[in-house]
């Protein structure tokens, strides 16, 4: 018989992860409602999801949250790059040409700003904590861009393994605050229109960060923070071990 | 047909993945340099033309409509596997570090959107349209 419930739950991984998903936003309806509507649904389910991430992987041991846990592996096929990129590209749709056109100069100088704000803070931390070797700091400094440009430029560079890891734990630290950071700081910080959108896409630049942080603020801004941010990794993972690399010997080399 | 607006999604996915590839090719790093975003670029000028022209049906419409709805959904689940244990784990390098470039990003918001022109908030442009159509 346990035979049979468990395999009821396991032989349909996405389907079981469409219903936990649906409990998940059901709950969280309940509870934003509770507290008077100040707080959207999504962004109390997205606090909900990382809740129970945090509980799968202390389960597991793994890297991948609750959906290590295997009655909730489909969670990672609906949470997988392939339906977020998709999804994401689908919100293009209806999305205004002209905010987009407008949106280009301050989106464009929002990733080269962002870049380097984050190797110069990156960098920081990492000797204000006793690193002072150059491949080592530009490691920490590309995990504090993203978590994937710290371990391209580790691996690039030829830095230990647990700045490597270091690295990889700032970047997700990074993506996890700005998914619970946005919705409760955008109105003070003008996070209103598209351009704002475009602009906070570019400056945050995780993609999986600031495709919560914009479903949790306000879904009609998605297509213009998203368009940005997907370009960041990419630039980020140009520049650090190449420019910021060659920086940040020559300051400390 | 609904498969009409995925596959017109599809191939824009596909197009901007093979630039966005071929970019980092360029560059010299294995990577997809916005691959995603010009697919978006592709998808909001395409639709855009095929809309004007009445060429895209309502069901190819709502084929497109039903993934851009699913977005919240996909991405609670993808919060569900997200590393939180590495986050909080991490050490207050990671802490600091990671959360010290978001806050710096929220201060720059403001400054650099002052480079372009002024953009009006979402609601009221939307509701603009809208009387404009009644």
């Amino acid at each position: 018989m346990d035979q049979v419930i468990i395999k009821a739950f396991t032989s349909y991984p996405l389907v079981t992860a469409f219903v936990l998903v649906g409990v998940i936003t059901w709950i969280a309806g309940i509870i934003s409602k509770a507290m008077g509507n100040r707080i959207a649904g999504s962004a109390v389910a997205i606090v909900i999801g990382l809740i129970l991430s945090y509980i799968g992987g202390v389960m597991t041991g793994g890297s991948k949250g609750l959906s290590d846990v295997s009655l909730f592996s489909g969670l990672a096929l609906l949470g997988g790059s392939v339906f977020r990129d998709f999804a994401i590209v689908s919100t293009a749709f209806g999305a205004r040409l002209e905010e987009l056109k407008k949106a280009g100069l301050p989106g464009a100088a929002s990733l080269v700003v962002s870049v380097i704000v984050s190797i110069t803070i990156g960098a920081a931390v990492g000797l204000a904590f006793g690193y002072t070797d150059p491949v080592s700091l530009a490691t920490i400094a590309g995990g504090a861009t993203t978590f994937i440009v710290g371990p391209v430029t580790g691996a690039a560079l030829g830095a230990s393994s647990d700045v490597i890891a270091l690295s990889i734990a700032a970047g997700v630290v990074k993506s996890i605050a700005i998914m619970i950071m946005t919705p409760l700081v955008a109105k003070r910080v003008g996070l209103d229109n598209p351009q704002a959108a475009a602009v906070y896409g570019g400056l945050m630049g995780s993609t999986s960060g600031v495709a919560a942080g914009l479903a949790a603020t306000d879904p009609k801004l998605v297509p213009y923070g998203a368009l940005t941010a997907t370009f960041y990794t990419g630039f980020g993972c140009l520049v650090c071990p190449s420019i910021g690399y060659i920086v940040l010997a020559a300051i400390f080399g | 047909m609904v498969i009409y607006g995925l596959a017109l999604m599809g191939g824009c996915m596909i197009v901007g993945s093979f630039i966005g590839r071929s970019l980092g090719w360029l560059l010299g790093i294995n990577a997809d340099v916005g691959g995603v975003g010009f697919a978006m670029l592709f998808l909001v000028v395409v639709g855009q033309r095929l809309m004007d022209k009445d060429q895209l049906s309502k069901a190819a419409q709502s084929g497109i409509a039903f993934w851009s709805a699913m977005y919240i959904p996909v991405v609670i689940a993808m919060c569900g596997t997200q590393n939180v244990v590495a986050a909080l784990t991490g050490g207050p390098l990671a802490f600091i570090a990671g959360l010290g470039t978001v806050v710096a990003g929220f201060l720059l918001i403001k400054p650099i959107s002052a480079l372009g022109g002024k953009s009006e908030p979402v609601d009221s442009a939307a509701n603009k349209q809208k009387g404009a159509a009644e």
